[in-house]
């Protein structure tokens, strides 16, 4: 805490800011959280599901005779079962003409469509028991054709579904002056092909939850690692006919989230019924093995793109044509379609591109569904966009920063519209950019880049800029018809000893966003931040909200936060000035105590305050009216979200001998407004920029061509570990965001919107004087030495190596 | 858990001390070490992340030693003194390495932490500084979604430069 000296000549606190640690910490550092899997309610039940061991194949026969039999198992059940009092989910946007799902049941009936789709649900007393069970199914499968490629899925593939008529789940085009005359008259071109894998959010808690019907008071509670408990007890009233305010979800200690647990799981719903049937409480945790097969899935996308640049290094037009998988069904709520708009709106953004044209298509595959994670298809905007501005950059001869200079959107120039028609606003690129040149010394990584390259030692620079749409209001999700709630509300309380209780709709799985609204509370009214005690994460007893997700947490959350807190202390100061017959003018809130603003001096403390406000109202004048609990929400009425952005740097040396990439250094200029807690807002972007590098280096759900997924283990899916992660330098410029007194922007995405693109271009970077370049994400040892090995081989007029063809083509290639 | 209900051979008498406290109970044969803290003791805060020994959520110690408990079956600690976050925490041991976390905001959602904690007290036991490249690689066994890892890293080099000396 600082302090400062007020206007009025004493000193005041100021805690927005500063990097103060979070409370909830101390009790998780001492093994004292409290996840789905610690809780126990009386007579409990588990369950465990049958998956589909195919990813595309019809139910002919289920035998759950011996599975019956087995100890303690006290039901089984299948689709039709809870068909019966569940509903299907089915993820259409309403504005979005031509998107279409097929409905997808609680458990499958009579037909799966991915490796891993929950068939039969078993309930027995443990889970070890309810797993057991599930090894005595019988079930006779015929096995069809699985479509696992998202283009031949366009091209001549059957529809996955019978009922759909093709299997384009979408698609969408956004044209902006004329492209075609742009690229014809253009002095340079630069056109590529790009592959990005397929990932799992993998949070390291897995999904869990408990539902818990009572029969008697015909109510259900949900405890839920989920993200929003609002939209789930939406998801929850209406897919089982429960009135809303019978439905409670509670999301206790959420062990990760990073936007996979904000996705509708049809098994969830599954356990819901489960508890509904059998009148008691009944508790699902995903274990490693199936939070591969059924935790939502990203990216997995193909994308051809091209730019055009002016001989003058303007760039004149960009195009982009995309390609998604998005499995077999379309996410509720959420939808499938958000990674190819988000690839396709944000595409070429930081940059001045007059003339402009994208394509999406969503396309359904015989593959887990695509949901919501980090960044949704931002990563991929940002990676095709500076990884093309970088060869345009070098093909005329000029360095990629000059190039960035040049063609950046400048802060003055805003606010501004895209070609794809959306608003951008408060977008600081110059500024991010200057810093990051300073923080890299890039004059002096590029000199020794160029010293060791003459003795075989091949180091990479990547830049790369990034624009973070955050906190996403009614302009985006009211059309679609979604109720998802975009704002965001908090009540103060004062308690009778002159302390606060603060509830908060906003959920927080460990960023800390409660420890940001806990100091904008504080700071608002005048008190210690210990003086104010955070509680959120139950529907039934908070403001309603969104919870966590597109970064909203401090800009839509805080703000709310502070118009309560403001709203509380003139309440307060009322209720003061009636007390002590002082005027309400000549009274401030100090470090816990009503106080004089003309003497600085103590007139009463809080805590007596409250306790004539509570206990000794009889002593007050008559007619004297006062609250002493407030609630204020926020919503960002006209504003589509808030627009962060930052600039990230990398310098790595990629060994030709082993394919091996080392990340020597990482730097991110980030800015996102008006920075709350430096110390959470740093560790937002180095853990995002970490998992950035995961998808860039080791990420990837490699399925087969019958759409067996191969490598569901954590042993074989890599992830970053702490023994190849770079130390990562975090600083910040702040354009506060206009529209909102608190001027705080999202943050929760950047780093991982960045790092893909800013470590691909560092690898071509690096690889370019031996004629390569990457296509494809991870850039595993063997993606790099295949690569390099087939520029060598074409270099000496050879063919590409004929083991695997189809790999090379996608691969490699000249730069 | 209904034990009552199970086969006697499947089962296996074990006796134990978790956290000081002795423990004399019969365990199922194929229940592992984590398993048994949570669900029969409510030591919750051994965490399960993948049950099969890469993540290192689920570290607690034996007879001193840092081990995984989904790769150890409860049944093999008979005789053990066995110890877990709940209590190292209340023992104070981890006290220096709980404030530099805290501090640096080295646990965000937290389900990693305890093995984090875990298996950097066991580096800082052996009594001397090593580099930071050192301590990353002795947690690379260790997966955090969250942090990225500095910040883990930075607390346990402040920690054990704390206890060794620089």
């Amino acid at each position: 805490m600082t302090t400062v000296v007020s206007t009025a000549g004493f000193p005041v606190s100021r805690v927005i800011g500063e990097r103060i640690p979070r409370h909830e910490a101390k009790r998780i550092l001492r093994g004292r959280g409290r996840y789905i899997g610690d809780i126990v309610l009386p007579r409990m039940l588990h369950m465990a599901f049958v998956r589909s061991p195919y990813a595309h194949a019809r139910i002919l026969s289920i035998d759950t005779t011996l599975a019956r039999a087995c100890p303690n198992v006290v039901a089984v059940f299948d689709g039709k079962d809870l068909a019966a009092i569940c509903s299907p989910v089915i993820g259409v946007s309403a504005n979005r003409e031509g998107h279409k799902s097929a409905p997808q049941d609680a458990l499958a009936i009579d037909c799966v469509f991915w490796q891993g789709q929950p068939v039969l649900a078993i309930v027995a007393a443990s889970r070890a028991e309810a797993e057991d069970a599930a090894q005595e199914v019988l079930i006779e499968w015929e096995e069809l054709p699985a479509v696992v490629d998202a283009r031949q899925a366009l091209e001549d593939a059957e529809p996955i579904h019978s009922c759909l008529s093709d299997n384009l789940a979408f698609e969408h085009l956004v044209e902006s002056g004329e492209p075609d005359a742009a690229f014809s008259e253009a002095a340079v071109v630069v056109e590529r092909e790009f592959f990005f894998g397929r990932q799992s959010g993998l949070t390291l808690e897995p999904r869990g939850l408990i539902a818990d019907w009572d029969d008697a008071r015909e109510s259900l509670v949900v405890y839920h690692s989920h993200q929003s408990p609002f939209q789930m007890q939406d998801i929850f009233s209406r897919h089982l006919g429960i009135p809303e305010h019978r439905v409670r979800v509670i999301a206790p200690d959420v062990g990760g989230g990073f936007g996979m647990k904000l996705n509708v799981y049809a098994e969830e719903l599954a356990v819901a019924a489960a508890s509904r049937l059998l009148s008691r409480p009944v508790k699902f945790c995903a274990d490693r093995l199936e939070s591969f097969v059924s935790d939502t899935h990203a990216r997995d996308h193909w994308v051809k793109a091209r730019i055009a640049v002016r001989g003058d290094g303007r760039i004149s037009a960009m195009e982009i044509d995309d390609v998604a998988a998005v499995g077999a069904f379309g996410m509720p709520m959420r939808f499938n379609i958000a990674e190819g708009m988000m690839a396709i709106n944000w595409c070429g953004a930081p940059y001045h591109v007059e003339n402009y044209r994208g394509r999406t298509r969503s396309v359904y595959v015989n593959k887990n569904l695509i949901g919501m994670y980090r960044g949704v298809g931002i990563p991929i905007a940002a990676a095709v966009t500076e990884l093309l501005t970088d060869l345009a950059a070098k093909k005329l001869d000029m360095d990629p920063v000059e190039f960035k200079r040049l063609n950046y959107r400048a802060l003055d120039s805003m606010p501004c519209t895209l070609p794809s028609g959306l608003p951008m606003d408060g977008c600081s690129f110059h500024a991010c950019l200057d810093r990051l040149m300073q923080a890299m010394d890039y004059d002096a990584l590029r000199k020794e880049q160029a010293e060791l390259r003459r003795r075989g030692i091949y180091r990479g620079i990547g830049i790369a800029t990034f624009v973070e749409p955050s906190a996403y209001g009614p302009p985006y999700y009211g059309p679609t018809d979604a109720r998802i709630s975009v704002q965001d509300g908090c009540t103060i309380r004062l308690d009778p000893s002159g302390v606060f209780r603060c509830i908060t709709s906003i959920t927080d799985q460990g960023q800390g966003t409660l420890i940001g609204i806990n100091q904008i509370v504080a700071e608002t009214i005048g008190v210690p931040v210990t003086h104010v005690e955070m509680v959120s994460g139950d529907s039934g007893a908070s403001p309603y909200g969104g919870g966590a997700w597109a970064s909203r947490g401090m800009a839509v959350g805080g703000e709310a936060a502070l118009k309560a807190a403001r709203d509380m202390k003139a309440n307060i100061l009322k209720l003061a000035a009636a007390i002590t017959q002082a005027a309400i003018d000549d009274l401030d809130i100090v470090d816990g105590n009503v106080v004089s603003r003309q003497s600085g001096d103590s007139v009463i403390t809080l805590a007596e305050v409250g306790r004539i406000g509570y206990f000794r109202q009889d002593t007050l004048p008559e007619g004297c009216r006062f609250e002493l609990s407030v609630t204020c929400s926020h919503v960002a009425h006209h504003q589509p979200y808030y627009t962060g952005n930052g600039v990230q740097g990398v310098y790595l040396e990629v060994d030709q001998e082993t394919g091996f990439i080392k990340l020597l250094g990482v730097w991110a200029i980030d800015d996102c407004g008006r920075v709350i807690n430096p110390l959470m807002v740093d560790e937002q972007v180095r853990g995002g920029i970490v998992q950035g590098i995961g998808g860039a280096l080791y990420e990837e759900c490699v399925y087969d061509q019958n759409g067996n997924f191969t490598n569901a283990t954590l042993a074989d899916y890599l992830v970053p570990m702490a023994g190849e992660m770079p130390d990562i330098h975090v600083g910040h410029i702040e354009t506060p965001e206009h529209s909102t007194e608190l001027g705080a922007k999202g943050v929760g995405e950047a780093g991982t919107i960045g790092a893909l693109g800013v470590i691909w271009v560092g690898v071509n970077d690096a690889v370019a004087p031996l004629g390569v370049q990457l296509r494809q994400q991870p850039f595993t040892p063997e993606r790099v030495l295949d690569a390099i090995r087939d520029a060598q081989a074409a270099a000496v007029g050879g063919v590409a190596s004929q083991a695997c063809p189809q790999w090379h083509a996608a691969t490699a290639e000249q730069a | 858990m209904r034990m009552s209900s199970r086969e006697p051979e499947f089962e296996v008498a074990v006796s134990m001390v978790v956290n000081g406290e002795p423990v004399s109970c019969r365990v199922s044969a194929r229940q592992h070490l984590a398993d048994f803290l949570r669900e029969e003791l409510s030591l919750t805060g051994t965490h399960l992340g993948c049950e099969h020994g890469v993540c290192g959520a689920c570290a607690v110690r034996v007879d001193g030693q840092v081990v995984r408990g989904c790769l150890m079956l409860a049944a093999q600690v008979h005789g053990c003194q066995v110890e877990t976050i709940e209590g190292l925490s209340d023992a104070g041991v981890l006290a220096d390495l709980q404030e530099e976390f805290l501090r640096r905001n080295a646990a965000q959602c937290g389900f990693c932490t305890a093995g984090m904690l875990l298996t950097s007290h066991e580096l800082i036991e052996q009594g001397r500084c090593v580099s930071r490249s050192d301590i990353r690689e002795v947690l690379s066994g260790n997966l955090c979604r969250c942090t990225g890892y500095q910040a883990i890293v930075d607390a346990v080099e402040a920690a054990m430069t704390k206890k060794v000396g620089s």
